[in-house]
């Protein structure tokens, strides 16, 4: 019989080899059908009117100019007469029109009246925010920080440390099709979450008087451009789709604009911090204190925790929520980290400078701090320090070189948990040898499937191509949401049961023709031999055809035995600082990683440079820009909300920890942790290259020229703190 | 966006003809890189597209008595093969490589490139060309000026001209053809970008009913040492923060008289003409290249957060000179 132990590292063909996506072809050559590639016969088009206005009551709607226009189909009312509206955007009617053109005609002729309300929608401070947009939702209090920061023999480090509200950019943007058969409602969607979405769709119809049971929903989603936190939930347009659908009698089409999709589809919050860390002269740290805030859109609630990792004894730690209208937070890649890993880390790089210390002598010297992970981290600083020639390129902060542009180096430490969600799998060996493996996880672009056939055909000990992998489709077995880096870990260990349950039911009906029991065999190269003795083999195929008429099939559930959580990641950056104009270029960027025992080596490092990219993007460029006068976002496009390309990037180096100490902790989530550490890192690189602390994110020409006391500091740029 | 017709006419005449009284009437349908996302984000409305793109007279780059005249259909792509361009106009060359798309290179066209419309987010957002507010107020003045202009923003007009072609054709003396019901005419560059001052007036001395043809710019300019240098905050797809022109005549290793145009600082090309003549007689050194720059920002009217855009254009004319020089500095390349 097999076990469910994954394999010893002699015993793997497929885990932790480098093995290409095995969807790389559909892809990239247009045969993978994402939802908004879905088209359906007599399909209609739905858009959306959205509030004029960042806050306000609605008093009237009127539709019927909208109605009487060529080709509309039919309209719904989200948000009816009488309610308010909470953003610039947020939608209000939806339209279904036989074109995508007449739709968006019809959407623009729909009238609607407000009755405006107070709003806030910049990144202010607190005092200026004002007792109604804000909420106190943090004052932690360990040790005696009072005390702590009066000690004579220590070393005070003050500073500003902030970033703004950024949004997803995923490449497909939000939506879906939907479609009626009788009391059957199908869904395409874009979504992280195929199997709790039918959830999602009886409690949003129900509650516009539509009635319809789970069973009846089959939700599909084969193909995604990316989530990142931001598509677990069916959302108004959902919901209105689905509506639109039933009233029209017609599949619809309704996926976001990029302007609709960067107003309203997701906020990070913003946080700025006053930060106060103290030291002795040695290193060790003392004291925390920290005065933060941070946008979270209509709704506060939750807090970022600081310090983050290195929590000294004495900590006081301040948070307030300051709400506005700058659309609904939303779950951003690792939530709330990249946040404190900039507040965080970027005080503790100051610090160390003030100590007159290397960054990775004083982290390493604090280390324990990090309790379990402090190996982690021991294990990690050695390596990227290796691959980044650190303690050879490292300077004393402001000795970046004499011309006016200077190198610097930074550095960041980052954690996260990934432990696997719940999810089931199913895995069927046919008589004809193929075998099937049917788990309703979705493939965010991450390589999830791969990943479910390399642990398929390892444990049945096939070639990659003898396995089927079906996912995206909640007709298959229930699979957790694919959020906070849990999916490897979920798929990978209920897929490595099911097979394995699989198989012994297979092993079992071969035994006696082997002369062999069911214990004595294992599946290996094609072949199901006795344990010990290979010449006594038979070929899978040959063993497959023992089973008659019907297939076999194992069902597996994730388990904790398989996996594991809590990872640690360390970041080294350099760059190149333009005094003369305030640019910011990459020069190279090292990411080193552990993420327990690795399915797919090279999807997994795919995730890191994915995430360091992302990273290059935040830190240098990405900003949602409002305006408090109009109340409204200045850049919904791709054009001023700014990306990372590929030109800006610089290089970057991957090193992804194996073997002893990580291959036996199981499985771990790999997709939020190394999108942590880059605006730290970078941040750090250039306070190092020009000798002052660029307070805030993004890295912009004018944002660095002010810290460099070229150009006065621009109004309004910073959280209200210049 | 409504409906619109669509025509494809096969002469300028043809192509005239189609044009109407008002701008709203019709567009003139070059490469569309601009046109069609102000249509398509409802900037702007049209009631009918004159494609211009198969009008075969307006395709050609061709030596005029030593200098140079590039239709108006004429891609940038094209602009870019052109070894008589690269060779002796390299202020044109430079303009357009860093425009660094080649989707862009392949779409758009020489005359779409000087008649663009500003990139200003109000404008795009739809609060019109000077973002004003009920009271008549500047949304640009008291809002996010971070890309708006430091000169020649006294009057309503606050965005920047988006061409780069507009300051290096300044500086090379370029004109406009342009063809109207009245026949051809030419335009200096001064005389073709204007600020508007009242609601109503365009960026560009062009008639509702008029095209541009062509530009060219004379033989004389072939002696002139050229270049335009640019600071984008990313490598690619990225418009500039500040531009600049730059376009000498030496003797021997003295400046005989020069020509310095600000791009992307003002609602049009922005001449800096002192800092041109403290170039004169001078050896360019980053000393001399340096002094230029501090005189093309004298009289700076930044806005409330723009004022880094000053160091900038600073910088840029300094390496912009530097540039047409052929002399070293150093930049920010990053790894790539």
């Amino acid at each position: 019989m097999a076990d469910y132990h994954w394999p010893p590292a002699n015993h793997r063909e497929l885990i932790g080899k480098r093995i290409k996506r095995i969807d790389g072809p559909q892809k990239s050559s247009g045969r993978a059908k994402y939802s908004f590639d879905i088209n359906r016969p007599g399909m209609l088009w739905g858009k959306m009117a959205g509030s004029a206005y960042a806050h306000a009551k609605i008093t009237k709607i009127d539709t019927s100019a909208a109605e009487a226009m060529p080709g509309v189909k039919g309209v719904v009312t989200i948000v009816p007469e009488g309610q308010e509206v909470f953003w610039a955007g947020q939608e209000i009617v939806a339209v279904a029109a036989d074109t995508e053109e007449r739709a968006e005609a019809a959407a623009d002729a729909i009238k609607i009246e407000y009755q405006p309300l107070p709003y806030l929608v910049t990144n202010a401070d607190m005092q200026s925010a004002g007792a109604q947009f804000t909420k106190q939702l943090a004052n932690r209090v360990v040790g005696d920080p009072d005390q702590a920061f009066q000690q004579s023999d220590i070393v005070i480090s003050e500073g500003h440390y902030g970033l703004p509200v950024i949004t997803h950019c995923c490449l497909e943007s939000h939506g879906q099709v939907t479609e009626w058969n009788g009391d059957n409602l199908t869904v395409w969607e874009s979504t992280q979450n195929v199997s709790g979405m039918a959830g999602e769709y009886v409690q949003g119809l129900g509650e516009q008087g539509i009635t319809v049971p789970a069973n009846n929903i089959r939700v599909i989603t084969q193909y995604m451009g990316g989530g990142f936190g931001s598509k677990f939930a069916a959302d108004t347009w959902g919901i209105a789709c689905a509506q639109l659908s039933k009233k029209t009698g017609r599949p619809v089409k309704m996926m976001l604009e990029r302007d609709h999709e960067q107003t309203t589809a997701g906020c990070r919050p913003s946080l700025y911090a006053h930060v106060k860390v103290a030291a002795k002269r040695d290193g060790t740290l003392v004291a925390w204190d920290s005065d933060a805030w941070g946008t979270q859109g209509p709704n506060a609630e939750g807090s970022p925790r600081l310090p983050y990792i290195l929590e000294p004894p004495n900590v006081r730690a301040k948070y307030t929520g300051v709400l506005n209208n700058i659309g609904p937070a939303r779950a951003w890649r690792a939530p709330n980290h990249p946040q404190m890993a900039l507040v965080s880390n970027g005080a503790m790089e100051d610090l160390a400078a003030k100590l007159n210390m290397d960054p990775m002598d004083f982290f390493l010297k604090n280390i324990d701090l990090a309790g379990n992970h402090a190996k982690i981290y021991r294990d990690e600083f050695p390596i990227a320090a290796r691959l980044m020639d650190w303690k050879a390129k490292w300077h004393p902060r402001g000795q970046g070189g004499s011309g006016p542009v200077k190198r610097g180096l930074g550095l960041s430490i980052h954690t996260w948990g990934g432990r696997g969600n719940q999810s089931n799998c199913q895995v069927v060996i046919h008589p004809d040898g193929s075998v099937e493996t049917n788990i309703g996880s979705q493939d965010l672009g991450t390589g999830t499937r791969t990943v479910i056939n390399i642990v398929t055909a390892e444990t049945l000990g096939l070639p990659l191509n003898a396995v089927k992998v079906n996912l995206g489709d909640n007709r298959y077995p229930p699979a957790g949401a694919s959020g906070g880096s849990t999916t490897v870990s979920g798929v990978s260990t209920s897929t490595r049961r099911a097979a394995t349950n699989a198989l012994n039911e297979l092993l079992a009906k071969v035994a006696p023709s082997l002369g062999a029991t069911a214990d004595q065999l294992d599946a290996w190269n094609g072949k199901i031999l006795v344990k010990g003795n290979p010449s006594k083999s038979i070929s899978w195929k040959q063993a497959c055809a023992k089973l008659g008429a019907s297939p076999v099939t194992g069902m597996g559930r994730t388990t904790n035995d398989l996996m594991s959580s809590g990872v640690g990641g360390v970041q080294m950056s350099e760059v190149e600082v333009d005094t003369e104009t305030g640019i910011v270029r990459m020069i190279k960027h090292v990411a080193v990683q552990d993420c327990g025992l690795i399915i797919d080596l090279k999807t997994a490092e795919s995730q890191v440079y994915g995430a360091c990219i992302m990273g290059v993007g935040y830190s240098l460029y990405e900003e949602k820009i409002m305006d408090q006068q109009i109340g409204r976002c200045l850049n919904p496009n791709m054009e001023f909300y700014k990306l990372a390309g590929l030109g800006d990037i610089g290089e970057i180096v991957v090193h992804m920890m194996t073997g002893p100490g990580y291959d036996e902790r199981g499985t771990i989530g790999l997709g939020e942790p190394p999108v942590v550490s880059p605006g730290a890192a970078i941040s750090n690189a250039v306070a190092n290259a020009i000798g002052v602390r660029v307070p805030e994110l993004p890295l912009s020409p004018d944002r660095v020229l002010a810290a460099l006391g070229k150009v006065p500091p621009a109004g309004g740029m910073t959280g209200g703190m210049a | 966006m409504d409906a619109f017709e669509y025509a494809s006419p096969a002469t300028v005449k043809e192509a005239l003809a189609l044009l109407g009284a008002n701008f709203q009437d019709a567009s003139v349908y070059g490469g569309g890189t601009d046109l069609l996302s102000l249509l398509k984000d409802n900037v702007e409305d049209t009631k009918r597209l004159v494609n211009i793109k198969k009008i075969g007279a307006l395709h050609a780059i061709q030596n005029e008595r030593g200098g140079l005249r590039i239709g108006a259909a004429v891609t940038l792509e094209q602009v870019l093969s052109a070894s008589d361009v690269r060779e002796h106009f390299r202020a044109i060359t430079d303009a357009a490589e860093h425009i660094s798309s080649p989707q862009i290179h392949n779409m758009a066209t020489v005359g779409g490139w000087i008649c663009q419309r500003p990139r200003c987010w109000y404008y795009r957002n739809g609060f019109g060309l000077f973002a004003l507010d009920k009271n008549g107020n500047s949304l640009v003045t008291n809002g996010d000026n971070r890309y708006h202009a430091i000169f020649g923003n006294s009057g309503l007009a606050k965005f920047i001209s988006p061409s780069s072609l507009g300051p290096a054709l300044l500086a090379l003396d370029g004109r406009i053809h342009i063809e109207g019901p009245n026949g051809p005419r030419e335009a200096t560059v001064e005389e073709f970008f204007v600020i508007p001052q009242k609601e109503g007036e365009r960026e560009h001395a062009l008639g509702p009913q008029e095209i541009v043809t062509a530009i060219s710019i004379p033989a004389a300019s072939r002696e002139a040492k050229s270049a335009m240098y640019e600071i984008r905050q990313k490598e690619g797809m990225d418009w500039p923060l500040t531009s600049a022109a730059v376009a000498l005549r030496m003797r021997g290793n003295t400046v005989e008289s020069a020509k310095i145009v600000l791009g992307h600082v003002a609602p049009k090309p922005w001449p800096a003409d002192d800092a041109a003549k403290s170039l004169e007689g001078q050896t360019i050194t980053e000393e001399t290249a340096a002094k230029a720059g501090d005189a093309a920002v004298q009289g700076a009217t930044p806005l409330s957060r723009n004022g880094y855009k000053v160091q900038l254009a600073r910088v840029t004319v300094k390496r912009a000179i530097l540039t047409a020089a052929g002399l070293p500095f150093t930049e920010a390349k990053g790894a790539a």
